[in-house]
């Protein structure tokens, strides 16, 4: 009976959500003020609904209901309870129903907190939003019921594919989903101004904050992702250009462009229509990553949806939602009035160019990704195209943008003098290359690529600090006077300084682990030792050791420096329950500066009593997440932002010259 | 001239999914995942019998006839899908070679009394090692051998009447007559 009511509960949502789609869209465009305002309260309304099955779900996974299908093959009694409640979108099923719940969320929040849009906007935004509920609501009902119930339930599941038992993964599509969903609003927005055929200041200051609220979290959902492909997957890769880790990178770089056009059109009422389209493009490439994944057609770890009915279900969403607003966009977007005018070397000209780095850099992720599939569309040949094609072509686009993002901060808005940037950042200039040359000297050696690599990443810290220095005039004006205007710099600011700082922070990570990384890959007895970066690594022993539901075998190392302690590491080899799955569970021992990983293998056959073991020495990889969080909290700040708080100015006032300090 | 412009994102965008649809379209399961071991001998292996069984499975006894090897599982919820599938198989006198995967022999078993025994014969590979020299995924998965030992076909999905219908018995009638 009760799965019955969740699914009850998602046909009345489709239903809902078709009234949210229409009824406002009518209101709108005959300016009926109540037809208007059905939209808000179907978005409660369908929230409430998709809430209330995405609980039940929930439920049906924690009491291991093995009448429902979903529970059998995901869930086992034995299970710990964290699994079974992540398991809940561990799968398909679940994890669509999670997107459409997210994306409920994402409505509810716009019907409350848009009480300051004017109506007819948000009439239109939420009809939009409506769309896209009753889109997914019927993907989920035709063809992926997470509800369905087997009329010959066993005594136990199948349980979570054992890979997806850990807390890094367990979190990671709600993160994910959440970056995803999120710029739906922004191409919700888009697709209402176009309808509306007006974008000004006030529309770009609406978007903006949800724009930064799905790219933190975005953020932070590909760095769990990177973070637990390094420590489950047993070989230290925290990016292996995966299809499904670019379908995540993919909207990530076009929203980090979109984060930074939509600045333009809110200061300087430029860039309108490149804008609209970036906030399409963004929820696009979000639908793509939905579709790769669920459509089987790339052949990779992730994917655990095979099924080619689904794949073209959601391929007609995605040509329904890209297709129809980019249809739309060739219809509207030449009757946009142009906005400010400015010139090349300006703070607009570095923004121009940052959005062309980077959706170059999409662009080529994209083909990197989508050729092979190409190619086995026209010829049936199957090739991939790894790292090397990436490295080639993405890399080179990286450079140009981290080394201009320095200046372009620098610069004034409207008409910039370069040389007068480049002299505030002569510090920052020699400090990125007298710390990249002392590391380099310090660490005796590696690749020479690594210079100019630690150059970036001192470079992208040392510009961010440099440009608060040069607002805050430090050493400029007394120190207490330096402070104050610290104090009064607007959080948007301080949210930019601590995202590209933590950018630089990443670099250096990812320096640090691609150059310098040492391994070791060895068959070791009890008692053998292996020096490793400095380090000697001694197996001390093997045995068998039993988890709630897995066997394993542990290998434990013991990690000395001349003699002295450091660390104990264990790994283990595991097999899970019941799909008798082997799974590596890796021992890691940071201090910060570096990580020293131990992943242990089979027997080997040719040396009795030995095991096959892999030892790796990875240099400053932990500011690779250390980065990405401090990336988030600079989103975080600049959401916090005074002027996101009180919302946008009216829009006969938004043509007004702007009030506060232009960033 | 400005208009164009704005039209340019539509027509990509239509480009790619053309080019996108087309497999999706015109039906090629990606499950079928072409197995680089079609029209290649079966790898050597021996395995042991099922407790209370005579004979196991080797790669000799895929010789001489026109065969179908399936491997299967107990824990596998797919391969009790497709148990009924086998049993019409074996009912059209189509020899079906069985390996039985990383099973306990008491599931497995009792698992054969509860949905039949299609099987000529059947192997355990207890340590999946033989699966993986098969190229296996996981279970259940279907090969069709021919009278010289050769894979001609592989099915990494259950068996559906569709496939029995439309794949295995006409692909079977034709390496039974002879090429």
């Amino acid at each position: 009976m009760i799965p019955e009511l969740g699914q009850f509960a998602l046909v009345l949502a489709a239903l809902v959500a078709f009234m949210q789609s229409t009824v406002p869209l009518v209101g709108a465009a005959r300016g009926n003020s109540r037809w208007m305002a059905v939209g808000s309260s179907a978005a409660i309304l369908q929230c409430v609904l998709i809430l209330l099955a995405f609980a039940i779900l929930a439920y049906e996974h924690i009491v291991s209901d093995f009448t429902v299908e979903n529970v059998v093959e995901n869930s086992f009694a034995a299970m710990p309870l964290l699994y079974k409640i992540t398991g809940v979108w561990g799968n398909h099923e679940g994890s669509m129903l999670l997107w459409v719940t997210i994306l409920a969320i994402y409505g509810m929040l716009i019907a409350l907190f848009g009480s300051n849009l004017p109506r007819g906007l948000k009439a239109r935004v939420l009809a939009v939003q409506g769309m896209i509920g009753l889109g997914f609501l019927g993907f989920i009902l035709a063809t992926s019921d997470p509800f369905n119930r087997l009329l010959d339930p066993p005594a136990d599941g199948q349980g979570l594919n054992p890979l997806l038992q850990d807390p890094g993964l367990a979190f990671h599509p709600p993160f994910l989903y959440l970056g995803y969903v999120g710029f739906s609003v922004a191409f919700s927005f888009a697709v209402a101004a176009l309808i509306e055929g007006r974008v000004d200041p006030a529309w770009a200051r609406w978007v903006r904050p949800w724009t930064l609220a799905a790219w933190s979290a975005l953020t932070l959902g590909v760095a769990m992702g990177s973070w637990w492909a390094y420590y489950t997957l047993g070989w230290g890769g925290w990016w292996g250009w995966d299809p499904v880790e670019n379908a995540s990178l993919m909207p990530w770089l076009a929203g980090t462009a979109l984060l930074h056009s939509a600045i333009v059109v809110e200061k300087r009422d430029a860039l309108k229509s490149w804008t609209i389209l970036l906030s399409i493009l963004t929820f696009s490439l979000s639908l793509i990553g939905t579709f790769l994944v669920r459509s089987g057609l790339t052949t990779s770890v992730h994917s655990f949806a095979l099924d080619p009915a689904r794949g073209i279900f959601v391929l007609g969403l995605l040509v329904a939602a890209t297709g129809g607003a980019l249809t739309l966009y060739a219809i509207r977007a030449p009757s946009l009035k142009m906005g400010g005018l400015f010139q090349p070397i300006s703070r607009e000209g570095g923004l121009v160019l940052n959005n062309l780095l980077l959706t170059t850099m999409c662009a080529t992720v994209f083909i990197g990704t989508l050729y092979p599939m190409f190619l086995n569309a026209l010829t049936g040949k199957t090739v991939s195209v790894g790292p090397p094609f990436f490295n080639a072509t993405f890399l080179p686009l990286a450079v140009p943008l981290v080394l201009a993002l320095g200046v372009g901060a620098m610069l004034p808005w409207k008409r910039g003098d370069l040389i007068g940037a480049l002299g505030r950042l002569k510090f920052a200039a020699a400090a990125s290359l007298i710390i990249a040359l002392a590391v380099y000297y310090l660490h005796s050696g590696g690749p020479v690529l690594a210079i100019p690599a630690l150059i970036c990443a001192v470079w992208l810290v040392g510009s961010a600090i440099a440009e608060v220095a040069d607002r805050i005039r430090l050493f400029v004006i007394p120190f207490s006077h330096s402070m104050a205007r610290a104090a009064a710099l607007p959080r948007a600011a301080w949210g930019m300084t601590l995202a590209h700082a933590g950018l630089g922070v990443m670099v250096a990570g990812m320096t640090g682990t691609a150059l310098w990384t040492e391994e070791r890959i060895q068959a070791m007895a009890p008692g053998d030792s292996v020096e490793l970066a400095g380090y000697q690594v001694q197996l001390k022993s093997v045995g068998p050791v039993q988890g709630p539901n897995y066997d394993a075998e542990r290998a434990t190392f013991v990690v000395t420096d001349k003699g002295q302690y450091v660390a104990t590491l264990a790994a283990e080899r595991r097999t899970v329950h019941p799909q008798e799955q082997a799974v590596t569970n890796i021992g890691i021992r940071t201090n910060f500066f570096a990580d020293i990983y131990a992943a242990v293998g089979e027997p080997d056959p040719a040396k009795p009593g030995a095991y096959v073991t892999r030892l790796y020495h990875h240099p400053l990889v932990p500011w690779i997440w250390v980065g990405a969080v401090i990336m988030v909290l600079g989103g975080i700040v600049s959401l916090t932002d005074r002027r996101l708080r009180i919302g946008a100015p009216s829009r006969r006032m938004a043509n007004m010259p702007e009030a506060l300090p232009a960033e | 001239m400005r208009r164009l412009i704005f039209i340019v994102p539509i027509l990509v965008f239509v480009g790619l999914t053309i080019y996108f649809a087309t497999p999706l379209l015109r039906g090629t399961d990606p499950s079928l995942i072409p197995s680089p071991l079609i029209d290649k001998p079966v790898p050597a292996f021996e395995l042991p019998p099922l407790p209370g069984y005579q004979k196991g499975l080797s790669s000799g006894d895929l010789k001489g006839q026109v065969q179908i090897v399936n491997i299967f599982a107990s824990w596998c919820i797919p391969c009790r899908a497709e148990a009924p599938a086998l049993m019409t198989l074996k009912n059209m006198n189509i020899p079906i070679q069985g390996i039985n995967q990383k099973d306990k022999p008491a599931d497995a078993l009792e698992y054969l009394k509860e949905l039949g025994d299609p099987y000529v014969s059947i192997g355990m590979d207890i340590d999946r090692k033989v699966s993986i020299d098969w190229g296996a995924y996981g279970a259940p998965e279907t090969f069709i051998v021919d009278a010289e030992g050769r894979i001609r076909y592989k099915q990494a999905a259950p068996i559906t009447q569709d496939d029995i219908d439309n794949t295995i018995v006409p692909l079977i009638n034709k390496l039974r007559a002879g090429k």
